[in-house]
């Protein structure tokens, strides 16, 4: 059980980190999840001990380590770069945490051949690691972490400078690698899609601070604040500041929805509401929704997304198959009223759709 | 797509052309031309095939100037490379320290090379200069006009002050190259200071190396305007190097034919010397080009 006791990491009197304090339970994988400079990478470095904290205490296994150094705490660390020595062979590469402590020779042949059995680098063992495709070297690091046994394993965006494919072989892969091991394994990612697919537990980072903490399900169904919600969408949140009156939310000019059941409790007034870009429909420009124009289409062949704009706001609308629309032409935007999350001036979350 | 026939390329590629025509082609060719003829200068020319090698090749003053030649290189990198490596090694990675390290490294560089020799000439002189004064009041007997081991100290320790700078400048762009990953890395792994270099360091940079290496080499091996300045060859002829060498045939004697069969015979050390370099450290200890991140 790794324990952060309300740690701050300052630097040059900026606050990279503020006020956390998480409980990290072994054998689970734990998503740290937030859009860059959320202090997902100042994080890390804490738990491994590669920096001090300004203040708070970092517990592992009922005994305080905050300020051991990283040598003598039992970490491994895979990067978003692909980090191997270049002059030593992917066995040797594999091997040297080993060799590092010094075990013996028969037990490092058998642990560095299971390791690369399990991350199917079996073959390429003699080769140097820059003789090897970007993944072949990726899994030569995260073998070099999964020999090491270590209590804590920290992985730093491992697949962003992946290709598509590679990426989506890994991610399947990863939970199953590390998971047997019984460590405490951390996962950092800007991706709310990774943190669904593979995470135990989530913990949202905004600007050094917790959003939030909970399983991926229930942040994406209900996001506790704006900023969870806003995390958790990607493609991203579409918000606007409305004003509910009776059975219609007012969105300014004379745009107006109607209120779904699961927000006809809230009292009159001001609130944001956000809705994830599949939930957004379109229709022909006479149709009643709010009259938008396409800024940009992105077609992906199965789905297309729609960039389209309204009163100096921007939304983004996710649908099935080809649609032909370019920029300039004028739509209508339908959202599933049943689908709205509604926040408070404060940014909380006050009703959210079914599940 | 169709082909075009008009002959528009051969302009473009014309000037290029011109001018590695005039400047290395056409020198050469000359010089070759003159290492198989005899001339006495009133431009008559005898053919004497490649009796002018032979005698070069046989010849033990010439022995003698190319093992001077290859003491002095192989001096010149046991100590420029180990230093200059060192010295980018403990230079500061960020902050105000690494523009004035910069500055002071680049400061030798930018010395005329005559400059450098006659600094060092007066710098080392025994009745004026601050180096052989100090020294012989000492009571170290030095002076590089009369002893042979005091010229070369002096032309050694001057080729390092001039040009190690240029090995550090090239080591320290190979080191701030690598990402600071790998030595994050190696904090975790556990890896000691040696590890780090000998691991990551060294193999990360082994391509500057390469660089500096055949650059020191070749431009050691065809050192002349330092000794020329500083010592002209002496005392007796125990700096006379081969470029100096041959300038004293060609100029000095106008053995325009035997210097000629010289400068061939140099051109063709120097290329494969460096050929050995470039093998050697491209081979598979060290790491293999591209692809590494």
């Amino acid at each position: 059980m790794l324990e952060l006791k309300s740690i701050t990491k300052h630097e040059r009197g900026q606050a990279h980190v503020e006020g956390v304090s998480l409980s990290l339970e072994p054998g689970k994988l734990h998503i740290l999840l937030g859009p860059t400079l959320s202090g997902k990478t100042t994080l890390m470095r804490l738990m491994a001990g590669l920096d001090r904290p300004t203040s708070g205490e970092i517990v592992m296994g009922g005994q305080t380590i905050t300020g051991v150094p990283v040598r003598k705490r039992n970490v491994a660390m895979v990067y978003q770069q692909f980090v191997n020595y270049p002059s030593l062979s992917v066995y040797e590469n594999i091997a040297s945490p080993l060799r590092v402590r010094g075990a013996a020779r028969r037990d490092i042949r058998k642990k560095v051949e299971g390791a690369a059995e399990v991350l199917g680098i079996k073959e390429f063992l003699s080769r140097r690691p820059n003789e090897l495709s970007g993944g072949q070297q990726q899994r030569v690091a995260l073998a070099r972490a999964l020999v090491k046994e270590a209590s804590l394993v920290l992985l730093d965006e491992p697949l962003a400078n992946l290709d598509y494919k590679l990426r989506e072989e890994l991610r399947t892969e990863l939970p199953r690698i590390f998971k047997g091991s019984g460590a405490v394994i951390v996962y950092a990612t800007s991706e709310p899609r990774e943190a669904m697919l593979i995470g135990d537990s989530v913990t949202c980072l905004h600007e050094g601070r917790i959003a939030s903490t909970g399983t991926a399900r229930a942040l994406y169904d209900h996001p506790n604040t704006l900023v969870t919600a806003k995390i958790m969408s990607d493609p991203p949140l579409n918000t606007i500041r409305i004003e509910k009156k009776g059975a219609v939310l007012k969105l300014g000019g004379s745009s107006r929805l109607h209120v779904g059941t699961h927000m006809e409790t809230l009292a009159d007034g001001p609130y944001e509401i956000g809705l994830r870009a599949h939930h957004l429909g379109i229709s022909a420009p006479a149709g009643d929704g709010i009259k938008a124009v396409v800024a940009t289409t992105e077609v992906t062949g199965s789905e297309t997304m729609v960039h389209a704009e309204f009163m100096e706001t921007r939304w983004v609308s996710l649908l099935h198959g080809v649609h032909a629309l370019n920029a300039g032409d004028k739509i209508s935007l339908n959202p599933d009223a049943d689908k709205l999350f509604a926040f408070d001036e404060t940014g909380a979350l006050v009703a959210a759709p079914a599940s | 797509m169709q082909k075009t026939h008009d002959h528009k390329a051969l302009w473009l590629v014309a000037p290029a052309l011109l001018l590695v025509a005039f400047t290395a082609v056409i020198p050469l060719m000359t010089v070759v031309n003159y290492s198989v003829q005899d001339t006495f200068g009133n431009n008559q020319f005898f053919w004497v095939g490649t009796e002018w090698y032979r005698e070069i090749l046989r010849s033990d003053r010439f022995h003698a100037a190319f093992l001077r030649q290859i003491m002095f290189s192989a001096t010149i990198l046991a100590i420029e490379i180990p230093l200059g490596l060192a010295i980018a090694l403990s230079m500061p990675k960020k902050g105000l320290g690494v523009s004035v390290c910069l500055v002071l490294m680049a400061l030798p560089l930018l010395i005329p090379w005559n400059v450098v020799g006659t600094i060092w000439q007066i710098f080392a002189r025994v009745d004026i200069g601050l180096l052989g004064h100090t020294l012989n009041g000492l009571g170290i007997d030095f002076n590089y006009t009369q002893n042979a081991g005091a010229a070369w100290a002096t032309l050694i320790i001057m080729d390092v002050w001039h040009w190690t700078s240029l090995v550090v400048l090239l080591c320290y762009a190979g080191l701030v190259a690598i990402p600071p990953a790998y030595y994050q890395a190696a904090r975790i792994d556990g890896a000691s200071r040696w590890a780090v270099f000998r691991y990551i360091e060294l193999p990360k940079m082994s391509r500057v190396l390469l660089i500096a290496v055949l650059l020191r080499f070749m431009d050691s091996f065809m050192i002349y305007t330092e000794p020329f300045v500083v010592t002209g060859g002496g005392p007796g002829n125990a700096t006379t190097f081969l470029s100096v060498d041959l300038v004293k045939m060609a100029i000095g004697q106008f053995d325009l034919g035997p210097a000629a069969a010289m400068s061939v015979i140099y051109f063709l050390i120097v290329i494969l010397v460096s050929w050995a370099f470039y093998t050697i450290m491209t081979r598979e200890d060290f790491e293999p080009s591209g692809g590494a991140r």
